[in-house]
């Protein structure tokens, strides 16, 4: 029994990390019906960021890895702003298709380029928070596995908040809506636009800054797998749908650890994927998504 | 306008092209002409630490060679290759420095994985190649592959043996890692060591390598109630593997192969590794005036104290020049007869006489953490 609820607790927190991944995702394709390919890899700059920053601040502490958080977040949402303006806004209006090849092309840029700048070897992440591990009878968590799930609910709130709350968050539900009617009730379009790719980017970041906390090796290519599985944990909750992000995410999450704890552990990876598959074929709008009609 | 563009850029296009396929310059038969070994190793990625190390050993032996009037009169030339530590990549770099470089020999690698991927192009086109890997099939791809290392049954025969009576297990775990070659050969011969004795292997568990998150299969295994943990991957893996099972108070030693030396595995994991061993191929406790030396001439030029692979590539550089030296021709045939017939040859990591499978026979040496560092707890001859 204690070993199934420490595996639950194991499985809880990974898909905390797979949830805050998973809500750039599905906020990115919310607002614009597109999916970001490069987000895995502005979590990786995120993980980065939150590297070399450590270094100057101490370790250890709450004021010092909350800066650093914060910091990481500003500096990946002035990078997704920066990609938006390069990259996908001179293809607005472009067969989706194309945009898509574009943010595949993106997140390979990011890769490779920060396999150049920051060197292939993998590094070990400094201990921002202060690190404290609980033990409640048999069971065993850490500190940092808390900050995931706390942090995740905090950003998840926020994110409702911003979009149901704000001026900003309504337009980005007009956007969402209908783009053209959107432009003629006097929203701009473009900045919208940036401020959902510079707020998707931050959440990559704090993403980044949680896993690396909690998996304290990271290198250029860190992203690829994380953004799969959170890929997958979007398409799993509805894509475009914030709660269905998190939920999406823990589940996953917990399945994932759960199959790694049995005795098919090698085929870990294959079941996440034949997750995909399966809700696809069966319910392609997601767990809380609503089957829309195409009317053609 | 137009048309003139495209005819420029297919001009550009076709010199570039012709300046890639033609070989640089034509080489003279020249007597005293370096003679050029290839190398490969994984100088960048996620192994980044064996392949510096694997250049430094081999640098350090070239240029005291050169030093002392290099091979048959002619100095020796090293061409590294870099395989970023990603499979597919070493057999590229080797048949280059093969056919396009025209080495006379091919070092490399640590790994064995990679050692398996460049040895079939090297038994292909007739190149002898050392290699630094511990998998037993590396030699067994052909007559041209010889190793500098011991090979794996031997080292799983040693961790089973220090398993069972140095550290009393009984109930042994294994947590393997499946995309890993030498993983899973090692701990094949782990396990059939450990049963052979009377132990019994409880639980075993898997990963792929560049996986983070364990802690699914070290909650399952710390549940069976086993007495230690058999680990033999790499360094990058195993590091988080050892923290996170310490985190969740899994308490009992850890221990695995030669997978594990790096310095990066302090660097990552730190206090963690209290209660881990490991077997490996060099110490730096040696009492032999041959590898003070060593030590004293590595600290010399590169100002750190050596890891277990730099010795075993100065070994192989220091092998292969022998065998050069006895064939007498830099051709590749001969130096391979010559290579097969290295007997008693001494050096810096221990006794290089090959067998017939061309693997040396060695002297192991097992590693424990204790204060702060990896200090000699065991030697074992084979």
């Amino acid at each position: 029994m204690s070993e199934f609820l420490q595996q639950l607790l194991n499985g809880l927190s990974l898909g905390a990390i797979y949830a805050l991944i998973a809500l750039g995702y599905t906020m990115v394709y919310g607002v614009l019906r597109f999916i970001n390919f490069a987000h895995c890899d502005v979590f990786m700059v995120g993980a980065f960021i939150g590297y070399y920053l450590g270094q100057h601040l101490p370790h250890g502490t709450i004021w010092g890895g909350t800066l650093v958080l914060l910091c990481a977040m500003i500096g990946c949402a002035l990078l997704g702003m920066l990609i938006e303006r390069l990259a996908y806004r001179p293809l607005r209006g472009a067969p989706t298709l194309n945009v898509l090849i574009t943010a595949i092309g993106v997140s390979l840029f990011l890769q490779y380029t920060g396999q150049l700048v920051f060197g292939a070897t993998p590094r070990t992440f400094p201990p921002l928070f202060p690190s404290v591990n609980f033990n409640v009878g048999t069971l065993v968590f850490s500190s940092n596995q808390l900050l995931v799930i706390g942090v995740a609910v905090t950003l998840m709130v926020a994110l409702r908040l911003i979009v149901f709350r704000t001026r900003i968050g309504t337009a980005m539900r007009a956007v969402s809506l209908n783009p053209n009617a959107a432009r003629l009730v006097g929203v701009n379009n473009d900045v919208v636009i940036s401020f959902t790719f510079g707020l998707g980017s931050a959440l990559a970041a704090a993403g980044g800054i949680l896993y690396a906390l909690n998996y304290p090796s990271i290198d250029p290519l860190m992203g690829v797998m994380p953004g799969l599985k959170a890929f997958v944990a979007a398409i799993l909750g509805g894509i475009g749908n914030i709660p269905g992000a998190a939920l999406g995410g823990l589940l996953l999450g917990t399945v994932e650890t759960f199959v790694s704890g049995s005795r098919f552990s090698t085929y870990k990876d294959a079941i996440a994927f034949a997750i995909l598959i399966v809700i696809l074929l069966f319910r392609p709008a997601g767990l809380l998504g609503k089957p829309t009609v195409e009317k053609v | 306008m137009r048309r003139l563009q495209s005819t420029l850029f297919l001009i550009a296009l076709a010199l570039g092209a012709l300046g890639v396929v033609c070989p640089h310059e034509t080489e003279a038969a020249d007597e005293k002409a370096p003679i050029k070994i290839g190398a490969y190793a994984s100088l960048t990625g996620s192994e980044a630490t064996w392949g510096q190390s694997y250049e430094r050993g081999t640098r350090l032996a070239i240029d005291e060679l050169n030093a002392a009037g290099g091979v048959l009169g002619r100095p020796l030339k090293l061409l590294i290759e870099d395989n970023r530590s990603r499979p597919g990549e070493s057999a590229t770099s080797v048949r280059k420095l093969i056919s396009r470089d025209k080495v006379v020999a091919v070092l490399g690698e640590v790994s064995s994985g990679r050692s398996l991927e460049a040895a079939t192009v090297c038994q292909q086109m007739r190149v002898p190649m050392i290699s630094n890997g511990s998998n037993p099939k590396v030699t067994e791809v052909g007559d041209y592959i010889f190793r500098v290392a011991y090979i794996d049954p031997f080292q799983g025969t040693v961790m089973a043996q220090f398993a069972r009576e140095h550290l009393k297990i009984d109930r042994v775990a294994l947590l393997t890692d499946n995309a890993n070659a030498y993983a899973v050969g090692l701990g094949k011969f782990f396990k059939e060591r450990f049963l052979a004795d009377g132990g019994v292997v409880a639980i075993e568990k898997h990963y792929n390598s560049n996986e983070r998150d364990f802690k699914a299969q070290l909650t399952a295994i710390k549940a069976s109630g086993v007495e230690g943990l058999f680990v033999p991957g790499y360094y990058t893996e195993v590091g988080l593997i050892v923290q996170q099972a310490r985190q969740l108070g899994f308490d009992a030693p850890i221990f695995g192969g030669d997978g594990w030396a790096s310095p990066q595995l302090l660097a990552q994991a730190g206090e963690s590794l209290r209660d881990t061993y490991y077997c490996d191929n060099f110490s730096m406790e040696t009492d032999s005036p041959l590898v003070q030396r060593f030590i004293v001439k590595y600290r010399e030029r590169f100002h750190e104290d050596p890891d277990s692979i730099a010795p075993l590539a100065y070994d192989a550089v220091a092998m292969l020049a022998d065998a050069i030296g006895r064939a007498g021709s830099t051709g590749a045939a001969k130096i391979r007869t010559a290579l097969a017939e290295t007997q008693a040859f001494v050096g810096v990591s221990g006794n290089l006489s090959l067998d017939a499978q061309r693997n040396p026979q060695k002297r192991a040496f097992v590693v424990g953490f204790k204060e702060g560092r990896y200090r000699l707890e065991k030697t074992v001859k084979p």
